[in-house]
């Protein structure tokens, strides 16, 4: 089924009684050459550039709840490119690049709204350093525009430019950064895999992953064993259970991280605004309603959902840089589980054990990173070598102490990210 | 979520800085090798259940607690002071 004016015409006036499912429920098989472990965007993604890069479609991905139920449904859904750091700059350079060919390429429309992306500075020290960044960003091939304060004044003349604590000093726009439907695209890379000949298998949980003298041979679920020449975890939030099934410990600490979303109301924020110096960014939705967030709890949990002195600290940051949103009313607010590393990075690599290899540790920006990731982590594993953008997620780099990439500069341990 | 100081009483979580897993009373010796380093400083049990963290009582009376907790459901279970804790970890 390909989607297309024409057809959504004729289903518009036919009753929309001709669409079908997105994807098959195929039963599990005996035995693939790849096992994705986890459904989430990453998974999806990758194997669905499995199948379309590498013509790789032997493959199952194992979701132990539904399509779009985790993390990939749990975010704020922006996308952006501004990231300081080789390593982390040339990923997710190659990630936007992906996203503005997307769908087309899924033929999905996954409501990617590129509206720009504003990050306010407060002070001459904090405008230097995003005047840096910015070039780092243009150096990339990306684009960023360092606005003054009668610029911003344009963009979001309802800030409050004079606040006692932060004074907005100006921002560093990034043209290209903006929003995408999360759902739809977990949706989008389901379908264009499914189509390709990978098997989606919903509601089956990884129990158990099976290694022989170093190698693995496959995962126990809860239906039935698979056995498999290579398998993939890529479970963001759960890295550490799933990767303790091959006896392995990861430089990963769960937390989480909290956001808020309020009643609709007509169109008002029209970018995303991004208040570093607060722990307070906003964009907002299609729907209308005000999509919002903070900073981590900063203690290790999973239980999906925060305490309420960071509620009270995100909704205090928010009335200080836009007093107007204060009459809006919060509609709901959530929890994702994050995979914290120590630099605040992410790892896409092989392990210690054969045909055995791990994505993980996105912290708190997986979303705008699943096309990349996908699109890094199959070229892993299809080829053995990493991807040209992605050579610096090595999982050794802690041990080692070489490669670390600790973009807020902070240091590198846990709980400093 | 509200914290037993054991000297203090419970108090607000706002009253406390999360340090991470205990797992930071286990300092290695200086040349327990690169391993038992990296064990020490990186790599993380993580468990979606009971887990035993350090939080440092900061604005209260300067503490560091060992604290037992539930990460699935935020229970404090159990806290004691972590210096007696750490003497007895002393290598």
């Amino acid at each position: 089924m390909r989607f297309s004016g024409l057809k959504l015409l004729k289903e518009g006036l036919t009753g929309n009684r001709g669409w079908e499912p997105h994807w098959r429920d195929p039963e599990p098989a005996n035995e693939y050459d790849i096992v994705i472990i986890g459904g989430g965007g990453h998974g999806l993604s990758t194997a669905y550039y499995l199948a379309r890069e590498h013509g790789l479609t032997n493959v199952a991905v194992l979701e132990k709840g539904y399509i779009g139920g985790g993390n990939v449904g749990r975010n704020t859904t922006i996308v952006r490119a501004n990231y300081f750091l080789q390593g982390n700059s040339e990923f997710y350079s190659h990630s936007m690049k992906l996203w503005e060919g997307l769908e087309s390429d899924l033929n999905y429309n996954v409501m990617m709204s590129q509206r720009g992306l504003i990050n306010l500075f407060h002070s001459d020290g904090q405008r230097d350093a995003f005047a840096r960044r910015g070039n780092a960003m243009i150096n990339q091939g990306d684009d960023a525009v360092l606005l003054d304060r009668d610029a911003v004044r344009k963009y979001l003349p309802y800030l409050d430019f004079d606040n006692g604590r932060f004074p907005v000093y100006g921002g560093l726009l990034h043209p290209r950064g903006g929003t995408a439907r999360h759902d739809a695209v977990a949706w989008g890379y389901a379908r264009g895999a499914d189509q390709r000949g990978v098997d989606i298998i919903q509601n089956c949980e990884v129990t158990g992953i099976d290694i022989e003298n170093g190698a693995v041979k496959g995962v126990q679920t809860t239906r039935g064993a698979i056995r498999a020449r290579k398998v993939g975890i890529v479970v963001a939030g759960r890295s550490g259970q799933v990767a303790a099934m091959a006896g392995m410990r990861l430089p990963i600490e769960s937390h989480v991280l909290q956001a808020f979303v309020t009643e609709g109301l007509k169109p008002v924020i029209d970018h995303v605004v991004s208040f570093g110096m607060g722990h307070f960014y906003i964009s907002q939705s299609d729907k209308g309603g005000l999509v919002f967030g903070g900073d981590l709890d900063m203690y290790s949990s999973y239980a999906a959902r925060g305490n309420l002195p960071m509620v009270e600290h995100v909704m205090e940051a928010g009335m200080t840089l836009m007093p107007m949103i204060g009459k809006a009313r919060v509609l709901r607010s959530w929890g994702g589980v994050m995979d914290m590393t120590p630099d605040g990075s992410p790892i896409i690599d092989k392990t210690h054990i054969d045909g055995l290899y791990v994505d993980c540790g996105w912290c708190y920006g997986g979303f705008k990173a699943v096309p990349a990731s996908g699109n890094c982590f199959a070229h892993l594993l299809a080829t053995d070598r990493h991807h040209g953008a992605a050579t610096g997620f090595r999982l050794d780099r802690f041990r080692s102490g070489r490669g670390l990439m600790d973009e807020e500069g902070t240091g590198a341990q846990h709980n400093l990210h | 979520m509200r914290i037993i100081c054991p000297i203090c009483g419970a108090r607000d979580r706002r009253e406390y800085y999360y340090q991470g897993d205990a797992v930071a009373l286990q300092r290695p010796a200086p040349d327990a090798g690169e391993a038992a380093w990296d064990a020490y400083l990186h790599l993380r049990d993580n468990p979606a259940g009971v887990t035993r963290d350090l939080w440092y009582h900061e604005a209260g009376c300067g503490s560091w607690v060992v604290v037992t907790r539930n990460t699935v459901t935020h229970e404090v279970q159990d806290t004691v002071l972590a210096a007696p804790v750490n003497a007895d970890n002393a290598p």
